[in-house]
């Protein structure tokens, strides 16, 4: 059976009709290439006598993009050699590519080399207490109803010595560590663990995968990572901890879970606090890795700066996540969208191992001028895998919301299954809804369902709550929040409850 | 209780109810009975506030002007209108909407919103009346319900929500003569001095469980005819046609009951 074949739209470079393979190569390539470690050594220090204003200690490099700034970068975390190494030959390759442009989105030209690629981590400003906060942001504190300690985390007040946030993460640190999981920074696992990063990384998403994976593998600034050894369930969810330690995570971000043999873990990345960042391109990557037996269930509830009504402002996010499932495991993508003003993204399980499930739940909600097109793709090359995507997409406004998802089954791959579902909720006359799935099956054996269904919130919905009592707006949030009822189930419980809030939030205005 | 004068309602300028006078008083049961197109559910929905309909006259409940507020106020000031047709809502839970919908309108009459634990023996207590099974709070709203669990569950609704005035528009249609008697002990249990109920039937049958103290003919827009429980079966009899303005050479004559404006 097959549908709709379109084998690189996501930017593999596999196929020798893609354009970006044929592009010319930069003359810095073949320069790069017959250098040996010792003359780039040399070559990083004496940049910054000229290229970056002398000392290491700058807060921020100027602007633009250059071997140069991949270097400087390497240098400033006190990278090993191979890693810098790693960057160069994604920054080779990511000048040789173009940015994709098949997705169901308006972009307005980014110009890379205007943009800084180094900042060191910021310190906020430590605020006495939860009064000198912006009203606006503890108005929604309020309505996501985050705890009053995270809240003062989240906003840098100072905390009591009760719930002192030291304190807090230091708990957090004991509880992993007598279990053996080792969940620190990227920047901290490449000192502490090279041998683990260096196995791992690349791995799932290879530099030269798409454009904006090979951006990020060449300049990426920090991100998580996590390891989980054989046969261990990880003690708590990977959230809590995170939530505290992610207002620091850079423009791009460098994601890396590995799950060993029998091993569990759940990961919550992002925060529902409101997030004012002003960068404006994000390019983040995530990889996982789950060995045989072993379950990764990653959760991400996405809430930055949409943009106003005119779609002014706003945060781009190119992000490239993709789970490896080895001999009987099991990776599951939670997602609940509802920032961004471009959301490009579609987290991917590669179902190597025989009996590996890989399953994708999606809330992503466009409003205003956000456009998003995200979805998955499962890649099924174990017999008798299994996958699942459930999709629910809600446009609102002059949002535009693109499903965009493949489902490929190798030859290899004996009865293979999957089960898709793409619901699309309209609730504007000026937004609108995209369906683009592609199947594409070489096993004769599979059995592939596609379901995809739109629809909008009825008159008689509305009337029949507010007959009840409830006011538009909640009545217009319960029947939203109902539609996505089968991913939020998917979320660890508390995350549930302020995805719910979020949505209700993100909605305020769409009424009437 | 209630007090509708000279209402009259439109949908994009088709007359649908043309003066029609209604007064409930308070514990009193009235049944309103009428011919398809009579404009039964449009009195009900009028009431109720939804969309799209031109109204004029008044409507009053405990002397509040009802016609000037919005739905959700309507039912706050104690309306509570069993759906021909109750609506599907796909994710909801029953038990998430029904406390939502009872802490709705207590928010709006300034007394504190009931916590979970408390509502659950409400919703149970509720279920009983109605022989709802116990996996019935964790369903989606309606959604693949039978056409007597609809029902049904708009008089557990109206068990939970205690309106001041509960107007069950053709609650008894599509039921068999089970669930009909479960609905009508349902609302029987629920009569009390404090409460009105108007119910809006094409049959008699329902009105052999609840006996209504007035019966009402609705035709054309208006109430035509009011009477005691008797009428009811008086129109088993014979139909509405004495009180249609019917092409007097295609029906049989019959005499008017005196009472017919």
């Amino acid at each position: 059976m097959s549908i709709q074949l379109t084998s690189n739209w996501l930017g593999t470079q596999r196929t020798g009709s893609d354009h970006r393979s044929i592009a010319p190569l930069s003359s810095k390539r073949g320069h790069a290439m017959t250098r040996t470690s010792q003359e780039i050594n040399d070559l990083a220090e004496a940049s910054y006598e000229y290229g970056f204003s002398t000392d290491l200690d700058t807060d921020i490099a100027p602007p633009g993009l250059t071997e140069d700034t991949v270097r400087l970068i390497s240098a400033k975390k006190d990278e090993p050699d191979w890693l810098l190494q790693w960057r160069l030959k994604a920054f080779e390759a990511w000048q040789g590519m173009t940015e994709p442009d098949w997705a169901k989105l308006e972009i307005a030209p980014i110009d890379y080399q205007a943009l800084s690629y180094w900042a060191a981590p910021k310190q906020k400003p430590v605020l006495d207490s939860m009064d000198d906060v912006d009203p606006e942001i503890r108005d929604m504190f309020d309505k996501l109803g985050i705890p009053l300690h995270e809240q003062k985390m989240l906003s840098n007040v100072a905390v009591d010595a009760i719930v002192d946030s030291v304190s807090v993460t230091t708990t957090f640190k004991a509880t992993l560590a007598e279990a053996g999981v080792i969940f620190c920074s990227f920047s901290e696992a490449v000192q502490d663990h090279p041998e683990l990063v260096r196995e791992h990384l690349g791995s799932v998403v290879p530099v030269r995968d798409n454009y904006f994976a090979a951006l990020n593998s060449a300049v990426f600034s920090d991100g998580s990572f996590c390891y989980i050894p054989s046969g261990v369930r990880c003690p708590m969810e990977l959230s809590t901890y995170f939530r505290i330690n992610s207002q620091n995570t850079g423009q791009f971000e460098r994601t890396l879970i590995i799950a060993e043999d029998d091993a569990h873990v759940s990961y919550l990345e992002g925060c529902t606090a409101p997030q004012r960042d002003e960068n404006q391109l994000h390019a983040a990557v995530v990889e996982l890795v789950a060995k045989d037996r072993a379950e990764i269930k990653y959760s991400t509830v996405q809430n930055w700066y949409p943009g106003d009504e005119n779609g002014v402002g706003g945060i781009y996010n190119f992000v490239t996540k993709r789970g490896r499932a080895h001999t009987d495991a099991k990776i599951s993508w939670t997602q609940v969208e509802t920032g961004s003003a471009i959301t490009w993204k579609y987290p991917s399980v590669i179902l190597q191992g025989d009996r590996s499930i890989g399953e994708f739940y999606s809330v992503a909600l466009s409003s205003k001028r956000q456009q998003a097109d995200t979805g998955s793709k499962m890649i099924h090359i174990g017999a008798d895998t299994t996958s699942s995507i459930i999709s629910k997409g809600i446009s609102t406004g002059r949002g535009q919301n693109t499903y965009r998802g493949l489902v490929k089954v190798m030859r290899s791959a004996e009865n293979a299954r999957n089960y898709t579902q793409c619901d699309s909720l309209l609730l504007s006359s000026d937004c609108g809804a995209h369906t683009i799935p592609y199947i594409e099956v070489k096993n004769p054996t599979a059995k592939v369902e596609h379901e995809a269904s739109t629809s909008t919130v009825g008159e008689d919905q509305l009337y029949y709550c507010r007959q009840r009592g409830m006011t538009e707006e909640d009545a217009m949030s319960m029947i939203v929040n109902g539609f996505c009822r089968e991913v939020f189930d998917e979320l660890p419980m508390e995350f549930a409850v302020e995805a719910q809030r979020l949505l209700s939030v993100s909605l305020e205005g769409s009424v009437g | 209780m209630l007090m509708v004068e000279n209402l009259s309602t439109s949908i994009g300028g088709t007359p649908i109810l043309e003066g029609l006078d209604l007064s409930v008083g308070a514990g009193e049961v009235h049944a309103i009975m009428g011919p398809n197109g009579s404009g039964k559910s449009t009195f009900a929905h009028a009431l109720a506030g939804r969309d799209g309909y031109e109204i004029g006259g008044t409507a009053t409940l405990d002397g509040v002007d009802l016609l000037a507020m919005d739905p959700e106020a309507r039912a706050a000031a104690g309306l509570f209108i069993g759906f021909q047709y109750p609506v599907e809502i796909p994710g909801v839970n029953n038990m998430y909407f029904l406390r939502t919908a009872l802490n709705s309108v207590r928010r709006a009459r300034g007394e504190e919103e009931i916590g979970a634990r408390d509502f659950l023996a409400v919703a149970r207590e509720a279920m009983e009346l109605v022989e709802m099974k116990k996996d019935f709070l964790n369903r989606s709203v309606n959604a693949g319900f039978s056409g007597g669990e609809k029902k049904r569950n708009e008089i557990l609704q109206m068990a939970i929500m205690r309106p001041r005035l509960a107007l069950l528009d053709e609650t008894d249609s599509g039921l068999d003569i089970d669930a009909l008697q479960i609905i009508a002990a349902g609302v029987n249990s629920l009569r009390s001095p404090e409460r009105s109920v108007v119910i809006i039937t094409h049959y008699q049958r329902l009105l052999d469980y609840i006996k209504p103290d007035v019966v009402h003919v609705l035709v054309g827009g208006r109430i035509v005819d009011s009477g005691d429980h008797t009428l009811a079966h008086y129109l088993e009899d014979h139909g509405y046609a004495n009180f249609v303005n019917h092409d007097p050479d295609s029906a049989p004559g019959r005499p008017l009951t005196g009472t017919a404006s």
